[in-house]
Formats: C-alpha cells, sequence, structure tokens
C-alpha cells in the first residue's frame, strides 16, 4: 500500500483514469454474450427473433449508460470491476435465454403450456439494478457518508434478516423461509441486508477495532482477547445460528458468519480471532448437524449423493451428470441438456454452464470471478481511509464466499447450500444486491486512486502509522 | 489493515484452487464413469438425436429409426413388435434398453470401434455418427410357424442350427409390443410396463432363453446318451420295465404314465424304452448309471453354462448331490432338474450333429452405416458330447420315438424326423408343462426345435397333442414344405 499510495502522490494530476479501457471491455463482453445467444440460436436451428436484438440492444444500451455515469461521476475508478460484472450478468442472460428455450421445448413435448419466459423479468431487473447502481453513483458522493449511518443501517440490515419470519409477508420456498411476498412482488430481504450489515460491520469495528485488538493473555503464542470483547462475535454467532434455524437458511447464515470473523481479522490484525471464529463455527456447524435433520439430511446427500440420487440427492446428482456431460470442452451451447438439472436458471446454472461449456468455460468463468474480487481486494488496500478499506474487503469477501458456497455446493466441494450465484443467478433481489455492491466498490475504488489534492486527516495518518509500528 | 488483508486474499485464493480442482476432477477424471452410471439420462436423449442402426432378418428390419419432427429426433419401430421382442427387446426412454437393443447397442449407435475410420471422419467433418446394422441368424419362417403354433398357449419355441449353433427361431407367449415401450410417451411407457409387470403370465420374461422348467421326459435323451456313453448299454441292451418301480429307500414308487408295464415279462429294450417314454426303465437305468454319469453327459451338452448369445441365457441345471431316489427321479427329468428351451434345442441338436455341441449364438453379421459388413460370427464348438457313432445311434432311436412311438405328430411324410416328448410336473397343484424336441432330417439335419408348452394338461400324451405339431410346422418351415 505505502508504494501506491506513494505513486499515487507524485502522480498526481497524470494518474490515468483508463475509462476508455473500461469502454473496449465493455464492448468485449456484450460481444461474448451476442455471440453465446445466437449460438443459442445456431445449436437448435432457429433464427434469431426480435426478442434477441431487442435484449441485446437493451443489455448494450445498459452497460453504455453505466459506463458514461463512471466516466463523469467516478472517473478514477478500477476499470476493471465494471466490465466484469457487466460480463458475469451477460453470460447469465445467455444462459436463462438458452434454458428458457429448453424449457419451452419440453413443454412443447408434454403438451403441456409454453412456461414464460424469464429471461424478460431477468431483463427487467438488470434495469432496475442498473438505475439503482446509477443512483448509488450519483447520490453517494463519497463513501464515509456511510459510517455515519452505522447504527441505523445495521438495525434496518437485521430487521430485512429476519424479515422473512414476518408473519403474512415471509414465505417459505422449498423448505427455507427467505421470502417476502408483498402485494405481488417478492424479494429475498437477505441479499440487501448483507450489504447493509457489511457497511454497519465496516462502520462499527472501525470504532471497535482499538479494544477488540487488545491482548489479556498469550496461549500458544496467540493472543487472546478479553473476555468481555467476545459480546459481538458471539452476538453474530448467535443471529447466524437463529438464521439456520428459524429460517432454515444455511448458505445465508455461514455466509453472515463467515464475513463477521473475516472482517474482524482485518480490523483487528489478530489471529486469535479466527481460531475463536473457527471453533465457534465448528461447534454450531456440530450443533446443527445433531439438532436438525435438515442439516444432516445435505451432509449425508452430500458424503453419498448416489444413494439419493432419486430423491434428496436428485439435485446434485444430476448437476454431476451435467458437468461430467461437460467434460473438457463443453457440450456446446445449446447443445446440452441443462434442463435436466432443477433450478438450473438460480442455484445451478453454474451446472448448466460446465455442462454447455465444459471445465473450460467454468474455469475462465470462475477465474472472472476472481479478477472482480481481487479488483475489490485491491481497492480495499489501496483506499486510504480505514472504514473504506474494511468496507471494500467486506464486499469483495461477501461476493468471494457466496461464490465459493454455491459454487462449491454446486459441485459437491461442499454440502450443498440455497445461495444464488452472484449476477449469473436468475432473480431480482440478488442481481440488484450485486450491483449495489458494484456500485459501492466503484465509489471507494474512485476515492482510492483519486490524486491526492488534501492531505488525509492528521488523525488518521497517525493512527496508520503508529499501527504500523 | 493490509496484511489481513493480503492474508484473506491468500485464503481465498486457496478456496480458488479447490474449487478448480474439483471441477477439473469431476469434469475430466470422474466423467466417464459419470456417464456410464444408471439413472443418467444424458446418453440415452443423445441416442435418440442420432439415427440409430436398424436389427435386420434376413434383408428386411424388424427394429428401424424413424424420424419424428420432435425434439426426440428419432423414434423406434418394430415392425411385428410381439413376434421378434424376445429378440429386439426395447429401446425406452425410461427403463432403458433390452434384447438385442442392448447388448448391440455400440454398434446400433455407431459408437463400436468396428467403425473407426467412420468415427475419424464424423470427427473431421463434424457429423453425427449413424449406426451400424445388426443381422441376426433369425429364419422369418420358422420363427412365424412358432409364433403362430404359441398362440393362445403359454410356453416358448427354440430352433437352431445343429451344424453352426446359429440360432433360428427364438419365440415366446405370450409376449409383448416393444413399439410402446419405446414410444416418446413416458406416461403411456410406464402404464404399458406395469401393465407388463402385474401379468401373472410374465409376458417381459425372454421365456425361451430364461424360463427353467423341468424338462420331464426329454431328459430320457440325456440319460439314453449317458447310458451309451458308459458302454455298458446299447440300443438293443435289455432292461427292467416293470408297471412300477421302487425307489431305493423309499416307500415312493416311480409309475408308468399308461400305469401298464414296458413290455412282456416286464422287460423292455433301451430303444423301445424311448419309444414309448417308459419311465420304470429309465429310473432304473439312473441308478444303474449314477447321478455323475448324468450330470457329466448333461454338462457337456451344455447344463450349468451360461451361453450369451449376445443375450444372456439361464444356465440349465443338474441337481448338485442326488441321493438314490432323487438321481432315479432325475433320470426322466424330474426333480430338480431345470431346461431351457435353449438347452433341450442344444441337447437335440447335439445328437443330430454327431455329439458335437455348437455354441448358439444370434448375431449373423455387423454391417457399418453403409450396410458393408464389418464382421461375421464364425460358428464355434462349445465340445463334444457323445461320440458320432453313439450320436447315430440315439439318433435313429429318437426317428423310432416319432415314427413308432410317443412322437407321432411330429411326422412329416418324406422326412426321418426324430424327436422326443415330454411331460413334467412343476409342484403339486401346478398344470404339467409339455415338452418336444426335435431335429430333422435325421440323416443330416438343418434344424433342431425345442418346443415347451408351460400350462398343459396332466397327461404325458400332452408332449405329443401340444408341441409336437409346433416343433412340427418349424421343421416345416426351415425345410421349405
Amino acid at each position: 500500500m505505502t508504494t501506491t499510495a506513494a505513486s499515487a502522490t507524485t502522480t498526481e494530476g497524470r494518474q490515468p483514469r483508463r475509462r476508455n479501457t473500461e469502454l473496449l471491455l465493455l464492448v468485449f463482453a456484450w460481444g461474448i454474450g451476442l455471440l453465446g445467444t445466437l449460438q443459442v440460436g445456431w445449436a437448435i436451428g432457429s433464427e434469431p427473433d426480435s426478442g434477441l436484438w431487442i435484449t441485446s440492444g437493451v443489455v448494450g444500451l445498459l452497460a453504455l449508460v453505466m459506463h458514461v455515469v463512471v466516466r463523469f461521476r467516478a472517473p478514477y475508478a478500477d476499470p476493471i470491476l465494471l466490465p466484469m460484472a457487466t460480463l458475469l450478468t451477460i453470460l447469465g442472460l445467455m444462459m436463462i435465454y438458452r434454458i428458457d428455450i429448453a424449457a419451452a421445448r419440453r413443454a412443447e413435448l408434454n403438451g403441456s403450456p409454453t412456461p414464460t419466459p424469464d429471461v424478460y423479468s431477468q431483463l427487467t431487473w438488470f434495469t432496475i439494478a442498473v438505475i439503482l447502481f446509477v443512483a448509488v453513483l450519483l447520490l453517494l458522493r463519497d463513501h464515509r457518508v456511510l459510517q455515519r449511518y452505522t447504527y441505523t443501517l445495521g438495525l434496518l440490515g437485521l430487521i430485512l434478516l429476519v424479515l422473512p419470519l414476518a408473519p403474512i409477508i415471509g414465505t417459505t420456498v422449498n423448505g427455507a423461509t427467505l421470502w417476502v411476498r408483498v402485494g405481488g412482488l417478492s424479494f429475498q430481504p437477505a441479499e440487501m441486508a448483507k450489504i447493509l450489515l457489511t457497511i454497519f460491520f465496516a462502520g462499527y469495528l472501525v470504532e471497535k477495532r482499538d479494544s477488540l485488538a487488545l491482548v489479556r493473555t498469550k496461549v500458544l503464542g496467540l493472543g487472546l482477547p478479553r473476555l468481555k470483547d467476545l459480546g459481538p462475535l458471539v452476538v453474530a454467532w448467535l443471529v447466524s445460528l437463529a438464521v439456520l434455524i428459524f429460517e432454515r437458511d444455511l448458505g445465508t447464515s455461514l455466509l453472515f458468519f463467515g464475513l463477521f470473523v473475516a472482517m474482524l481479522y482485518i480490523a483487528t490484525q489478530r489471529r486469535s480471532w479466527l481460531v475463536i471464529g473457527g471453533l465457534l463455527f465448528l461447534a454450531g456447524a456440530v450443533l446443527a448437524y445433531y439438532l436438525f435433520g435438515h442439516v444432516r439430511l445435505r451432509v449425508m446427500v452430500w458424503l453419498d449423493p448416489w444413494t439419493y440420487a432419486t430423491n434428496e440427492g436428485y439435485q446434485i446428482v444430476q448437476s454431476l451428470f451435467g458437468l461430467a456431460n461437460g467434460g473438457i470442452l463443453g457440450a456446446g451451447i445449446g447443445q446440452g441438456f441443462p434442463n435436466l438439472v432443477p433450478f438450473a436458471n438460480t442455484d445451478f446454472i453454474v451446472a448448466a454452464l460446465g455442462e454447455e461449456l465444459g471445465v473450460t468455460g467454468l474455469i475462465a468463468l470462475l477465474l472472472a470471478y476472481a479478477i472482480l474480487i481481487e479488483r475489490g481486494l485491491r481497492t480495499a488496500i489501496t483506499v486510504r481511509d480505514p472504514f473504506g478499506q474494511l468496507l471494500a474487503a467486506g464486499l469483495s469477501i461477501t461476493l468471494a464466499l457466496q461464490v465459493f458456497v454455491i459454487v462449491g455446493g454446486v459441485t459437491r466441494l461442499i454440502p450443498l447450500t440455497g445461495l444464488t450465484t452472484p449476477f449469473l443467478s436468475y432473480g431480482g433481489s440478488s442481481l440488484i444486491a450485486n450491483w449495489i455492491i458494484i456500485a459501492l466498490l466503484l465509489r471507494i475504488s474512485d476515492r482510492a486512486r483519486r490524486p491526492v489534492i488534501t492531505p488525509p486527516s492528521s488523525d488518521e495518518a497517525l493512527t496508520q502509522v503508529v499501527r504500523r509500528a | 489493515m493490509n496484511r489481513p488483508i493480503r492474508s484473506i486474499s491468500l485464503v481465498l485464493g486457496v478456496l480458488l484452487l479447490a474449487l478448480l480442482a474439483n471441477i477439473t476432477v469431476i469434469q475430466v477424471v470422474l466423467a466417464g464413469d459419470y456417464r456410464d452410471r444408471p439413472g443418467n439420462q444424458r446418453n440415452l436423449l443423445e441416442e435418440y438425436d442420432r439415427e440409430r442402426g436398424p436389427i435386420l432378418v434376413g434383408p428386411n428390419p424388424v427394429a428401424r429409426s424413424v424420424e419424428t419432427g420432435n425434439t426426440l429426433t428419432y423414434l423406434r419401430e418394430y415392425d411385428n413388435g410381439p413376434l421378434y421382442a424376445p429378440i429386439t427387446g426395447f429401446y425406452s426412454l425410461v427403463y432403458g434398453a433390452t434384447g438385442l437393443e442392448r447388448t448391440e447397442n455400440r454398434v446400433l449407435t455407431g459408437r463400436s470401434s468396428l467403425f473407426v475410420v467412420d468415427r475419424a471422419e464424423q470427427l473431421f467433418a463434424g457429423r453425427e455418427p449413424r449406426g451400424g446394422a445388426v443381422t441376426t441368424t433369425i429364419d422369418a419362417r420358422a420363427q412365424r410357424a412358432a409364433f403362430t403354433g404359441l398362440r393362445g398357449k403359454r410356453g416358448a419355441v427354440v430352433a437352431i442350427e445343429p451344424a453352426t449353433g446359429r440360432v433360428l427361431a427364438s419365440v415366446q407367449s405370450p409376449s409383448f409390443d416393444p413399439n410402446i415401450l419405446s414410444s416418446h410417451d413416458p406416461e403411456a411407457i410406464r402404464e404399458y410396463y406395469a401393465t407388463l409387470e402385474a401379468d401373472p403370465a410374465k409376458p417381459l420374461l425372454n421365456r425361451p432363453i430364461v424360463s427353467l422348467n423341468p424338462p420331464g421326459s426329454t431328459f430320457k435323451v440325456v440319460t439314453a446318451a449317458a447310458a451309451l456313453a458308459s458302454g455298458r448299454f446299447t440300443p438293443d441292451s435289455v432292461l427292467p420295465g416293470p408297471r412300477s418301480y421302487n425307489l431305493p429307500d423309499s416307500i415312493k414308487k416311480i409309475r408308468n404314465w399308461n400305469g401298464l408295464p414296458c413290455g412282456p415279462d416286464n422287460l423292455v429294450t433301451l430303444r423301445e424304452a424311448l419309444e414309448m417314454s417308459c419311465n420304470t426303465a429309465f429310473a432304473w437305468l439312473g441308478n444303474e448309471l449314477g447321478a455323475d454319469a448324468l450330470r457329466t453327459q448333461a454338462e457337456a451338452m451344455g447344463f450349468e453354462t451360461s451361453f450369451e448369445i449376445p443375450l444372456r441365457a439361464a444356465a440349465s441345471r443338474f441337481p448338485a448331490d442326488p441321493d438314490d431316489p432323487q438321481t432315479a427321479m432325475s433320470a426322466i427329468g424330474q426333480f430338480d432338474v431345470r431346461a431351457t428351451a435353449l438347452q433341450m434345442a442344444m441337447v437335440a441338436a447335439a445328437v443330430g450333429n454327431n455329439g458335437r455341441v455348437m455354441e448358439p449364438y444370434l448375431v449373423q453379421e455387423v454391417r457399418g452405416p453403409d450396410l458393408a459388413v464389418l464382421k461375421t460370427t464364425e460358428p464355434t464348438a462349445f465340445g463334444e458330447a457323445m461320440t458320432p457313432l453313439n450320436a447315430v445311434q440315439l439318433a435313429d432311436m429318437m426317428v423310432g420315438v416319432v415314427e413308432d412311438g410317443t412322437g407321432s405328430n411330429a411326422q412329416i411324410p418324406g422326412v426321418r424326423v426324430a424327436g422326443k416328448t415330454g411331460t413334467a410336473q412343476t409342484g403339486n397343484d401346478n398344470p404339467a408343462v409339455a415338452w418336444f424336441i426335435a431335429f430333422a432330417p435325421a440323416e443330416s439335419p438343418e434344424v433342431a426345435v425345442a418346443v415347451v408348452v408351460e400350462d398343459a394338461g396332466a397327461a404325458e400324451v400332452s408332449g405329443n397333442q401340444l408341441a409336437a405339431p409346433i416343433a412340427r410346422s418349424v421343421i416345416e418351415a426351415v425345410l421349405r414344405r
């Protein structure tokens, strides 16, 4: 960081903005999506219809709008973040379009009515996501403003987290209570809570990190925190357990606890927090395994899916079959059978992509995520204020954990938990939330890479010097 | 705070590597294993996407793929489905494939290693592989004759060419229609399959090669062969043939089917005993020869071997360690002796073929997508079950069965037919099983046939009444009479 910061100061005024790089990469991402979508048509032998051109046009326009807003409102922002998120969203749209066609064909074969295509509603969600993305960049000129609302946002996040449990509006789908339905609209509040709680963690930890970093005793070379400082971690642990118990949402529970522990470690630099967090996680996992049938079942299906191939393990087995069918180079877009996997366009979209694009395509896809997350973490390292650092790191870690938990689940690396795949999965809440994360990261990154005109407040500088000593 | 962020980045990097390693293992290392797992519909769906080769009887396809214009591009159709069902099997979306559709799948889908040249061409031209064709050994007229003869009965017919082992007919009744099971309508498939499963007559069973029945008096051919092989008996040896035979160490008796002694002074020659199917004489003979001699003879003729023709046939059985009364019962094809129609046709064929047993087979040729012959099955000998001299003597005795004995309904003017009747009890209350095995012409047989009718009446004559006429019509069909 020292070198980056130094160079930023010395190259003041000549810092490259690289907005044209961003534009070029965006055009590239759009082109990949268009080619992929056309290939679906070629594979199934149908002419590209007007819907395809309109969809591609709208996507291109939305990408352009975002680029223009970034160019004028966050000119120094990282040039890779936006194109990567756009690429992933476009690949998701392409796959949803492709699965729509498969579903329509299947319906035709069974003589049932054609299901409503999902790609148009996903496009609508993307449009709303872009509107919110633009709103964040226009209204939030400096991310440090968020720090002022630390506790308000934290409370709001907590409320959103437990909202699905509320009577009337809370809805249980496939055994997990993570939906809220108001009128005809339903959404997963956990997706938005994820952002609010990350902001809260960042603000809270910046405030408390000095006391949380205090060492009382040393055990095996590990500085242990004071007992009374364990409070926040225990609260986070209990909330995660509550989510697991009452909403049966293993994925969200895992995500929140992992995120909090990681941010606690970053804020305090004390590895003991990782150890304590890890132990609490193990305790929670063991507890959940013995107390809850649904957790136990997940683990058993994970260990031996073939025994459950026709019932509880059906999804994961079909997912593995799809991936196997993809092999090294994939069946080809439009040439696999992704619709054989249940929830092919939401939880299992990675399996669908893996079948048609092969391991080659999946590696590329995971590297796209890796680049996106790496840019986020780089932003965290580059930005000068501790709140921004924690927030950028937290948002990046959220994305990373979510990708790991869902992709690992779908590919049977870890037990399957229901989480959406960021940017790819069909679903509005997830898409909107993840685009807001990108907007926040761009905002922080703009600040991080902006040439320093006024030196950071002496207070902060002093803290940094002390901490490094 | 940069150091912990870097540490976390490192951890996330490790997680990424774990994901990458895991998908590589699944999609590269384990992919083949996953593809072949039961319950993976993708193979089948992919197969429905390409033209599957036909199964031929002579020049005519009995199973072929026709284009549908639907998502599942090709539909399997069977001309005369029930007639050829025990040979073709079915090709089902829901229940997988059976019969030749299963065993010859690699040929029919065009994935056999016989098609290397074709495969290379497909790879470079990017064409879908086309399936090869399978030509069966079946004689359409024999198949039809057996099917007509069995109509309304429960049973099976197998005809083979004694000199080669080619299967000329394999028929069952009741049969099923593979067209429905191979349709693209899962509901109809399930419904029909459930009906077939529930049917007590078990139409899905491949009766000719799988259904095991006590062979009854047809097994006396094996006992007679063992007697000749022992060197102690000739066709003219005199045996005791009383009204009833007291089983050793037992109060039970074996009686003759007509309740009469087999000859004057309770004496009968081996030839006469076979002609009139004398139970008491053969029971005595069984104890004279011993269980080991009987089993050796039976195994030489194919008992205890599970033939793959390439459909997997059930192994026929001779009891492992029978005591004397059980040996006597086994000698007349009762007790725990069990045989398939295929096995009994092989017994007849062995006698007709100078004692040499041929491996039965159903696939004559494998042809490429362009119908060029890629592979022809060569006949292979299973073994020598009898000396040629003994075989000729036994064949002559079996001609006597048809011309002067219990098998009169198999007579064909101008052709010497060798045969043997049989009736067996399968249990106390079960209806008897009627058998007839034969080969013709006796001096150089072109066909050996076994007919089994499972729900026959009780009398010994039922072998002659129910089974022999079917055998005769199959022989006539092969001899073109």
